[in-house]
């Protein structure tokens, strides 16, 4: 198993914030908006240096998204920020009309995703958000992984003709890509090869994976470790690549396992290379209040859950 | 600018013919709001707007146009035929099969004139304030105009819009809201009222106008008045009063033409009164 350390934790919401600011910097057309959750997104940084790019919406992001909208017509580059929950569900009319149907170079970010929300509750942990996302045809639908991915994400989406969302979240975590990585759309991340089973992991779920293929390296199982950071567009190459190697699945997401990475991939082997996959996700259910930590354990999202997945899933392949 | 208003009534009248015979063709669409606002979109296309005569999807250095009630669809097609964004012939494939005129606006069809889908309603104002928000930045000085159905005011999204343009001064935009006082169920008197809406958008901090929708002369009067009144920091909004349906005596003023086509003996009556001026697609 490759090694991973890191030495501090940062929230990927604050990557976010730092690309959002060299994004802008490069090129005069980003601009950003934000409903009333300036603070929570970072985005001060930007407004500091670029107060005339940014524009504050107020709590209406229904207004936001057809704001931002209307600004592609212009050649202007629009970050939108608000909740993931927000910026999804309660728009998605809204995104799917006025941005994806209309094609708009709009980039929806999104903080606060999922249960690692904690304490607010389920009225603010979205998730369902990916599913709705990647079933707008031509929307790039990103999750990252840590801070350094976020920055590297949020740079490269300004690069990109195209809507865009790009899902980050709340907590500090530890910071253990490279700081200097160039972010590739639709491409998958190799963080450890391996040849006994293949996990798939995006967001926060990537370094659980990590933690998950230590112990699985103890117990002597060799896990090869993949970042789907994009999942859509999906990077069947590198999944096919994998599968044909290992023979069997697990795909981890702080997402229902409806609708979410984990369907992308089944949907992609069972057409390939049907072999047996096992999902990390929460079962269909909403979040409840309580620390990320607790609540990544009580639905089940925790490294723990990876490896009895993982034991699952080896044992499945050799009984078939 | 001299205005020869008699052309911009003929143009009028054979733009009623197209939106009849586009909705008889196809059995299907709105005829009411549509013949409600060919005056307007004719005053705006034939003299307001400076716009350019090559489609740009950027729009920079040129007056812009959204339609947000996009289902008058066939009214806009017409007349961005008509003032030659595509042929006229086009027209013959409203809501047809592997058609760049789609039931509602669309851009992924790539049908010159149009820079947003529209349909699901009350999403245009905020678009308009975004593009205008664009120019702003752009230090482009043309100007953004909106239409909407008086019904539409009923959707959440424009008072959010509503509220935010006079707030960020977006004083480059005209809005137009068309009121008919008729939406599918019934009258909106009836449905859902809308109220005193001059009052209401002036509460909001709009500077608002109103004219006679169908009279081509107070089109003409209060579109330059509002274009004087641009760049003073408000927005412009229009009251419109129109007829739905006019120009076809059997469909004017009720809401059971908002989305129902002719027969054929229902397009021969109206076609009657509508003798073509310029000549049909």
């Amino acid at each position: 198993m490759k090694q991973y350390t890191y030495t501090e934790k940062k929230d990927t919401r604050s990557g976010f914030g730092v690309g959002l600011l060299e994004a802008g910097k490069r090129n005069p057309n980003v601009v950003a908006l934000c409903a009333d959750l300036v603070g929570s997104l970072k985005m001060d940084a930007f407004i500091k240096e670029f107060p005339e790019r940014f524009f504050q919406i107020g709590i209406a992001e229904a207004n936001m998204i057809g704001i931002a909208a209307g600004m592609t017509i212009g050649e202007k580059i629009p970050f939108t920020g608000t909740f993931a929950n927000f910026s999804t569900g309660r728009v998605y009319d809204q995104i799917r009309q006025s941005v994806a149907y209309s094609g708009k170079n709009v980039k929806i970010c999104a903080s606060h995703a999922g249960l690692t929300l904690g304490e607010d509750g389920a009225t603010h942990q979205i998730l369902e958000d990916i599913g709705m996302m990647k079933m707008l045809p031509g929307m790039t639908v990103i999750n990252t992984c840590d801070f350094n991915q976020t920055k590297a994400a949020t740079i490269a989406i300004a690069e990109y003709d195209g809507p865009v969302y790009l899902r980050f979240g709340r907590p500090v975590i530890p910071v253990f890509t490279d700081p200097d990585q160039k972010f590739e759309i639709g491409k998958a991340w190799m963080v450890n090869e391996g040849k006994d089973v293949s996990i798939f992991a995006t967001g926060h779920m990537v370094w659980k994976a990590i933690e998950a293929g230590e112990k699985l390296a103890e117990m002597g199982i060799d896990a090869e470790i993949i970042n789907i950071h994009t999942i859509k567009p999906l990077d069947e190459e590198a999944v096919l690549r994998s599968v044909a190697k290992t023979g069997c699945v697990v795909s981890a997401e702080e997402h229902n396992r409806l609708g979410g990475l984990g369907d992308s991939i089944a949907q992609l082997l069972v057409k390939n290379t049907p072999v047996p996959q096992e999902y990390i996700a929460v079962d269909d259910s909403f979040g409840e209040s309580g620390t990320p930590d607790q609540l990544m354990k009580k639905y089940g999202l925790d490294s723990e859950n990876i490896v009895a997945a993982v034991q699952r899933v080896i044992a499945r392949k050799q009984k078939a | 600018m001299s205005v020869d208003i008699q052309k911009l009534e003929n143009v009028a009248v054979q733009v009623r013919r197209d939106i009849v015979r586009m909705v008889h063709a196809c059995q299907s669409g709105h005829p009411g709001g549509s013949l409600g606002c060919t005056d307007f979109f004719v005053a705006l296309y034939f003299h307001v707007l400076n716009h350019k005569a090559a489609f740009n999807m950027d729009g920079k250095g040129e007056d812009l146009f959204f339609l947000s009630n996009g289902h008058i669809s066939p009214v806009w097609y017409s007349v961005l035929a008509r003032s030659g964004y595509f042929e006229t012939s086009e027209l013959a494939t409203f809501r047809k099969i592997n058609s760049r005129v789609q039931g509602h606006p669309a851009t992924h069809e790539h049908l010159p004139g149009i820079r947003i889908a529209s349909g699901s309603l009350g999403q245009g104002l905020s678009v308009g304030i975004g593009a205008a928000l664009s120019k702003k930045l752009n230090l482009d000085t043309s100007l953004v105009f909106t239409l909407h159905g008086d019904g539409e005011l009923q959707e959440g999204q424009i008072w959010e819009a509503a509220m935010f343009a006079p707030h960020n001064k977006v004083d480059n935009l005209i809005a137009t809201i068309d009121v008919n006082g008729q939406q599918i169920d019934g009258s909106t008197e009836r449905v859902l009222s809308l109220g005193n809406l001059k009052a209401k958008w002036e509460a909001f901090g709009w500077d608002v106008l109103e004219m006679n929708g169908n009279d081509m002369q107070d089109i003409i009067r209060v579109l330059e008045l509002a274009k004087s009144k641009a760049h003073k920091g408000r927005p412009i909004a229009i009251l419109m009063q129109t007829n739905m349906g006019h120009g076809v005596d059997f469909m004017m003023g009720s809401h059971k033409w908002h989305g129902v086509a002719p027969n054929d003996d229902q397009l021969a009556a109206a076609l009657l009164q509508l003798e073509s001026t310029l000549e049909d697609y």
